[in-house]
Parts: C-alpha cells; structure tokens; sequence
C-alpha cells in the first residue's frame, strides 16, 4: 500500500483507487494499465501452452482436462481484462469461435470418444492403449480433449454474458435515449 | 441394420459440405442413401418373410442395454415408406427449393436425418431402442416445421408439435420401463411371445399407448398434425404423411399381438380410432387450403389405421398392413401435387384456383390416381385395404365399428371429390388460373409413387405375401379368416355393397357441399381440440407465475435461511440420532496446517465485519485460497490445482458482476434487532452444524474402502500413472461425461438468461428487429 499524503476515513481503507476492469469498448487513455497489456502479450501464448501440457500431463501427473481448460479460459480472462472485448465471438481471438460452438464441440468429442468402441464390439468408455509414433497414447486422452474444450467453451461464454454482456448493457443505459443505441 | 442408420446420420451430418456447392446436388446425393435402403429391405424380403432378420449390439454391457433390430413383415412396408418415399421426396425437393434457397441447406441435411432415425425406429426390436428413435424423429419434425423460426406460425406449430409428441413420448418411456421390468426383457419378439400380466403392467401398458397416440395424432392430440402444415410441402409430405405419423400406428402394430385381447389396449384403441376417423373427415369438408384438407384426412386415415391395428383380428391385421402401405403411396403423391399446385399457380386456396385441370392434364391425372385410391375405388390399393377392413368386421358381426369405418370411408370418398375439384375444377365466377410451367423432377417422383399405389391395386399377390405374413401371429378364428386373402374380386359380398355406398354417398356429400358447410357453420363447436391444447398450456403458464410468485420471494436471506435449515434438518437428524464422535480428534494433522486455518478463521471473522462488497469478494477468495493451501499440505495436488482455478475463476465472475451492484452493502437505516438476531443465531448454528458433521463424518470411515485400492491397483491398466485421472477418464468415465453435460447445459442456461433479459429490454425500446432474433439465437 502506498503512504497517501491525504488521511483517509477508517471506513473508506478498502476504497479501490480506479476501475477494476477497463471498459471495453474504448478504453480512455488513462484509465489502461500498460503493465499488464504488456505482460498478458507475453503471458497469454505462454498460459494456452501450459495448458496443453497440463491436458497431457494429467495422465501422469496432476492435471487435466477440467485444470488444462481452466487455466485455457483464464488465459482468455486476463486479456479480457487487459484489454477488453466488446462482442463475446471477439475474445475467441480472430478465429471467430463462438463460445456455444466450442461447447458443443468438446461434448461431441467426449461422446464420440464414449461410443467409439461400441464400433469394434466393445461397450460403451471403454479405453485403450494407441501407440502413436512410438509415443503410447490412452485411448480416453480424446474424452480429456473433450472436457478441455468444452471449459475452455464455458469461460469464454462466462466471459461473453457476464463480461461483455454487462458492459454493453452499462453503454446501453449511458446511451438511453439515443436513439440509434449501441449497434452490435 | 445399425450400421444403415448411423451411415444416414453422418451422411446427413456431412451434407453440408455437399450443399455449399450446389443445393441441388444435396438433395440427390441425401436421396441415395433412403434408397440403397429400399434396395436393401426388398433384397431380404426372403428372409423377412421367413424367420425375420434380426440383429443386435450390446454397446454397455454393465446396464444390459443393447441396440436390438429386427426385420420383418411390418418393417419391409415401412421401409418402402421410409426409404421408398423418401427417395422420392427428397428428389421431389431438389427441384421445390429454390436454386439459391438459403432453407434448402438446413432441410436436406434435417430430412435425411430424419429418414436415418425414422429406419432406426421402424427396425427397432427393443423397447428402449425404440424410444431412442422416437424421440429424434420428434426433434427432427420440431426443427423441420420451426424452419428457420423466423416467423411465428413456423414456431407455434413445431412447439405445439414437439410439446404433445414429446408429452406423449415421456409417458411411453415411463411405460416402456414399467413394461420392460415387469416383463424381465425389454426385446418386442420375447414380450410377444410371453407378454407381462398384472395391474402394473396394465398401467405400462396405457402408457405405452398414450405416446402411440399422441404420435398418430389421435383424438383428442391431433390438432398438432394440420398445424404442422406450417412446414414446407415436401417436410409435410414425407413426415406428416408418409412415414412419422405412422410411428404411433406401428407400435400398436408391434404389440397388438401381445395385448388385443385386453380390454385396456383394445378399447381406447377402437373409441377414439373411430372418433379421429370422423372427425378427422368431417373437418376435411370444410377446408380451403388444399394442404390442411389433406392434413385432417390424415388425421381420418390414421384413426383408420389405429382401429384396424389394433383390432387383433386376422382379416383386420391384413387390411392394417394392406391400408398402411396404400396411405403412403396416395398421400405422398398428393402433398406433392399440392406442393406442384403451390409452385406453379403461387396459392393452395380453393377458392382461388380454376381451370387447372385443363392447363395441366399429366398432375390431374397422377392427382386422380392417388384420391382414388384414397377413396378406394377398385384396382388401386386403397380399395383392397378397405374391402378387406369391412370384411374383418362384416364377418365378425361388429356392427359398430363396421358401421363406423362405413360413414368415415363415406367422409373419405367425399373429401377425395374435395380435393381433386379444388384444384382441377373450373369453377363458375372464379378466374382462369394461370400456371408457370412443372419442372419434370417435380412430376416424375409424383407419378412414380401414384403409380405404384395402381401397380400393387392391380396385382394383390404382392401385397397380400406380405399382410399374410404379418397376420400369421393372429389366430383364425374359423375357415373363412384363415382362407381370406386380398383380391380384386370376392364375389358380390356385403363388403362390397359397403364400398358402393360409401362411394355413392361419398360423391353425393360432394355435390351437397355447400348445404354440407352451411350445417357445419350452424354446428356449435363447445369442443375444441385446439383450444383445449391453448387452455392447457395457458393454465400451465398461468400456474408456473403463481408458484414462482410464492416461491421466489426475491429476498437473498430468505432463500439463505430455507437452505440452511433444510441442511440442519434433514443430516441434522440423521447426526444426531445416528452419529458417534470420534475416540480421539487429534488437533492437527501437521504443522502446516495451523497457519492455514488461522487465515481461514481470521477471514472468515472479518467477513462479518466489512461494509464493502469487494473486499468481501477477496476475503471469500482467501478462504479458497487457504483451503487450496490445505489439499496441498494433505496430499492432493490435483484438487489443489482444480480448487486454485475454480477459485480464480469465481473471483473473476464475482468481481464482473459486482460491476452491477452497489459498491457497499446496504445498511438497514433502523436496524431491526431481531431480524438481526434471528439471522445470527441461524448462521452460528448451521456453521457449527457443518463443523460438528465434519469431526463427526470424519470419525464414521474405519479403514479405506476396499475400491480405493482397487482403483490405485488398476490404473495403470488404465494407461494413467495419475490415479485420480484414471477415474475421471477411464473408471468413472460415465460421471464425467455426466457432468459435463451439465456443465454445458448450466453454462448455456445462464448466458441466454443474461443475454434474453438484454433481448428484451431493446425490444420494448423499439429495436427489436429479426437481426436482434438471430443474435439470441445463435
């Protein structure tokens, strides 16, 4: 905490001394912290690589789907943070993924990952072992994809309702009696 | 059999990619599958007709279920409905959509779909199966008639559609269990051949037959079916006419055997088969639209349908399967002349069309085909079917019915004289119609399937191998049953006066069509189907306000207070009456432990303290954070990793949504004492509750479960050196396909109730516009 020449009340010591996230739509200059753009620039690639080794680490060692696709979305919530995104499709980076597509891609994969032995008679989960360019890989590493995409899908839809969706009610009401609104 | 549905689903999965290049080329190559389908059930008529082709997967063994299929009599007809007539439709609907139609995508890719679920569903042996299928041709109709859910008619039918079918569909699966354990198998050959006996299976059995009539839109369901005419003509064509309709209609087929003699099966069967027949026909009368003229015969011809299945009488089964196969093949081929008539003149209307026959012969006359079979004049099917269903009751002395089925197939002559003025006549006042030209892929798939109803009329052999074989299972009650066949020519029998009444009557009604629609108008109608379904659904809505009206109180503390005395309640109870405190309670565990659980008190204690909410979000954060601490000191670093994320994760939520609140906690200007109190009070004891459980629970584990270590030992079998992540992937993968399903759903709940509340405030602003729509749609 840094000394304040002014005394501050007892009740107002927990007072936050700016905004706690930037506004997305056009952040004011002063109200951007550049520390953090500048580290998320470097952070966000280096958080999505651990998470990959997170999703294939955790047949070895802790880790997995459900903690690789967390930290995956936390990834994309710091840059939220840092930068803000106005639409929800826009946080997905330019790839343009919607957060409900991702979803439902990643519980495709878990049950196609589920039914595929039923194909070669087996029943229904069962795994086994591939052996991949000399690399053995588990069957059921497909149902861990599954599950990473689909939290992956959960955040950015966390992020797309909850962070964007409030922001563009905030302009909204700012923008009440306009009468254009704010277009999408 | 298993393989042939799935390859329809992916191949309908995959259309898309078809479609991007050329709409036309997706609908031909969404027709080769339906029929390499009909190839495939007329290559193995042979065995159909003999033991039956039967096929089964066990795909999870540890549940005992199975996908069970088998191919017999009933299942070649319907194949020739489903595949046959689907191969038509959707060659019929290369040439409907438009060249650039953006619909044509969606409905190619949906219709074969559909026909993969429909195949699925026809072939199903096993109960649960069946059911499976039944569902995803529900689904499959509520996306074909919502379309694209751009306009309003389009929503209302498929929500009315999907409501009743899948109401229906609930109490079949209710049913289908109750039926399936009192049984001991839930395979349709063994409960046949050893159908269940008792209350409870009677009571399965009903509800068994309730989603077998609401899916054949039987009184009192039916209004579903005209209002599903809100679908494109081929959708309507192939789903409400040819093939899903008759889903209701087969099952009973399918268990008839096992249940026709019980009075609960047979008797709601015949009563309200009946009264849809008639009613179904009556309303016919009165339609102008060419297309819902058609539905309510429909509707007429299913409740035929469903007296004859279910009469358990041989002549009636032959004349079931006998009028099953003949329904398809003429009202197919008269939604197509209606969607042909849509096309070229641009109306259904009667009134608004004249002279078309003149201007187009060739449609005329494939129409005069098929309404003449649906009419049952002699040589087409209709007819063979129809003489057969008079005999069955002729002969059995059941005049009720007999009578019955005599003024609804008279309704029936009547309404096929409707349709084919409507839209060939030329009627007096009216202007010439002048139609565009009929591109040939519309015509051909009409003529072929009108034709083949005139085909079979005229050879009964090779239709009669296949009801003979259906009906083998009844047993003849005397030579004259068991000497029947289907035939042109059965000598000059009451069956036949029957049918020359019924036509003769038929075309009178015809020609008396205005006095005819004058005493419908007269008619009070205190009954309505529709506005019955209307009142249900409002009195639902109306209740649901009530009950969250009472329910939610919208105050926090309220709901906080239900919870926590729920929980001191109910394991309250069970502590206190069946709990035991541990011998010794050993203060820690180790050292590490000490500084974290002050972290936890100490932030716990300041909690109660704070004034501002996102101090008290961070604090919340502390105790997640410690706790994470806790697993670590402990030994589980796996759910310390999960706890550390999840807890983030909350944070960030917590700290968006704060944003919309009040920076501080509200303080009560006259602070009442005992609410204060009371709330104090309830929130010491339930956190000493949850302290004392945990100590108590704690104490309750005598040594590690024996599947702990069976876990640790197998999960290198597993391939996973990580134990914890053997069983999320691998030993307790259902869970975690379980739980992710909920995940996905809560997820999509949640942002299109935030994203719905935004929708709605821009539309009392006035921008509401079909852009908006899509946006929430998406």
């Amino acid at each position: 905490m840094t000394a304040t020449p002014e005394k501050i009340p007892f009740e107002q010591w927990d007072a936050p001394e700016g905004e706690w996230t930037l506004p997305g739509r056009c952040p004011v200059r002063t109200n951007r912290t550049l520390l953090l753009e500048a580290a998320t620039r470097f952070l966000f690639p280096t958080v999505l690589v651990f998470s990959v080794y997170l999703l294939i680490v955790g047949h070895y060692a802790p880790g997995g789907g459900f903690s690789g696709g967390l930290t995956a979305g936390l990834a994309f919530v710091l840059r939220y943070i840092a930068g803000g995104g106005s639409e929800g499709a826009e946080i997905g980076s330019r790839l343009r993924l919607r957060p409900p597509t991702l979803m439902g891609t990643g519980l495709l994969l878990a049950m196609v990952s589920a039914f595929a032995p039923v194909a070669f008679g087996q029943p229904v989960l069962t795994s086994a072992k591939v052996s991949f360019l000399g690399v053995e890989v588990v069957s059921s590493l497909l149902l861990d994809v599954g599950v990473y995409l689909l939290i992956i899908g959960v955040v950015l839809d966390l992020l797309r309702s909850l962070g964007s969706g409030i922001e563009r009610d905030a302009a909204d009401a700012a923008d009440a009696g306009d009468a254009e609104g704010a277009a999408p | 059999m298993l393989a042939l549905v799935v390859a329809h689903l992916v191949v309908a999965a995959l259309l898309p990619l078809v479609s991007r290049r050329s709409r036309r080329a997706a609908f031909g190559a969404a027709a080769v599958l339906p029929a390499a389908t009909l190839v495939w059930g007329l290559a193995n008529l042979g065995v159909a007709l003999g033991p039956g082709l039967s096929e089964t997967h066990v795909w999870a063994s540890a549940l005992d279920l199975e996908f069970g299929f088998r191919l017999d009599a009933l299942g070649v007809v319907m194949i020739v409905l489903v595949g046959g007539l689907g191969a038509l439709i959707l060659a019929y609907s290369a040439w409907y959509f438009g060249r650039d139609s953006r619909d044509a995508p969606r409905n190619a890719a949906l219709l074969l779909a559909f026909a993969g679920a429909m195949l699925g569903l026809v072939l199903a042996d096993d109960l649960l199966t069946l059911y499976l299928f039944w569902e995803l041709t529900s689904i499959a109709s509520f996306l074909l008639v919502g379309q694209g859910g751009l306009h309003r008619a389009n929503r209302r039918a498929a929500v009315q559609a999907l409501l009743v079918t899948v109401m229906g569909g609930l109490a079949m699966l209710l049913g289908i269990v109750i039926v399936g354990e009192t049984a001991g198998t839930y395979r349709i050959s063994a409960l046949v051949a050893a159908p269940p006996a008792g209350g409870l299976a009677a009571t399965g059995i009903v509800l068994v037959l309730v989603g077998a009539l609401t899916k054949s839109a039987q009184f009192p369901f039916h209004p579903w079916l005209p209002g599903a005419m809100a679908a494109p003509t081929p959708v309507s064509a192939y789903l409400h006419a040819a093939s899903m309709v008759k889903a209701g209609v087969v099952l009973v087929g399918r268990l008839s055997p096992a249940f026709a003699d019980r009075g609960y099966w047979w008797l709601p069967i015949a009563v309200l088969g009946l009264v849809t027949m008639l009613v179904g026909g009556w309303r016919a009368l009165h339609e102008t639209d060419l297309k819902r003229l058609l539905a309510f015969g429909t509707v007429s011809q299913l409740g035929f349908l469903m007296v004859l299945f279910g009469s358990g009488d041989r002549i009636g089964e032959i004349a079931a399967l006998t009028m099953l196969l003949a329904h398809g093949l003429f009202k197919a081929p008269l939604f197509m002349v209606v969607g042909i008539v849509d096309k070229v003149t641009g109306t259904r209307e009667v009134g608004a069309l004249s002279g078309l026959g003149r201007r187009l012969p060739g449609l005329a006359v494939a129409a005069t085909l098929a309404a003449a079979s649906m009419a049952g004049i002699p040589l087409l099917l209709g007819f063979l079917g129809k003489e057969a269903a008079f005999e069955a009751f002729v002969h059995d002395g059941n005049w009720t019915l007999a009578i019955g089925l005599l003024v609804g197939s008279t309704l029936t002559v009547a309404y096929s004289a409707r349709f084919l003025w409507g839209a060939f006549a030329t009627k007096p006042g009216v202007e010439q119609t002048e139609p565009t030209p009929a591109a040939p892929g519309l015509l051909a798939p009409t003529w072929i399937a009108a034709l083949s109803g005139l085909v079979l009329g005229c050879v009964p052999p090779l239709v009669d191998a296949l009801a003979q074989d259906y009906a083998a299972v009844y047993r003849a009650a005397d030579a004259v049953e068991a000497d029947y066949h289907l035939a042109l020519w059965h000598g000059l029998s009451l069956p036949l006066l029957f049918s020359a009444v019924a036509l003769l009557v038929g075309f009178g009604l015809h020609a008396q069509r205005a006095r005819v629609t004058a005493l419908h108008e007269r008619l009070h109608h205190p009954l309505s189907a529709q506005r019955g379904y209307e009142r249900t659904i409002g009195g639902i809505e109306r209740f649901a306000v009530w009950v969250t009206g009472r329910v939610q109180a919208g105050s926090l503390p309220v709901y906080l207070a239900v919870l926590l005395l729920t929980v001191l309640v109910l394991p309250g109870i069970a502590l206190v009456t069946g709990g035991t405190l541990p011998a010794t309670v050993p203060a820690f565990g180790s050292l590490m432990q000490l500084p974290l659980g002050l972290v936890i008190v100490a932030s716990a204690f300041a909690l109660t303290r704070v004034r501002r909410r996102f101090t008290a979000v961070l604090l919340v954060g502390a105790i997640g954070y410690s706790i994470g601490g806790l697993f670590v000191v402990d030994g589980g670093p796996d759910l310390a990793l999960a706890q550390f994320l999840v807890e983030t994760l909350t944070m960030v939520a917590f700290v968006f949504v704060l944003r919309r609140l009040p920076a501080h906690f509200e303080s009560d200007p006259r602070p009442r004492r005992g609410i204060e109190l009371r709330k104090a009070v309830l929130a010491g004891v339930a956190g000493t509750f949850v302290a004392v459980a945990g100590v108590v629970l704690s104490g309750a584990r005598q040594a590690p479960p024996a599947v702990s270590a069976e876990f640790v030992a197998r999960s290198p079998e597993a391939g996973a050196d990580n134990v914890i992540a053997a069983i999320l992937v691998d030993f307790r993968a259902l869970d975690t396909v379980g739980e992710i399903t909920v995940l996905l759903i809560a997820a999509a709940g949640t942002a299109s109730l935030v994203l719905a509340t935004r929708f709605d405030r821009r539309d009392r602003a006035g921008g509401g516009s079909p852009e908006a729509e899509e946006e929430m749609l998406r």
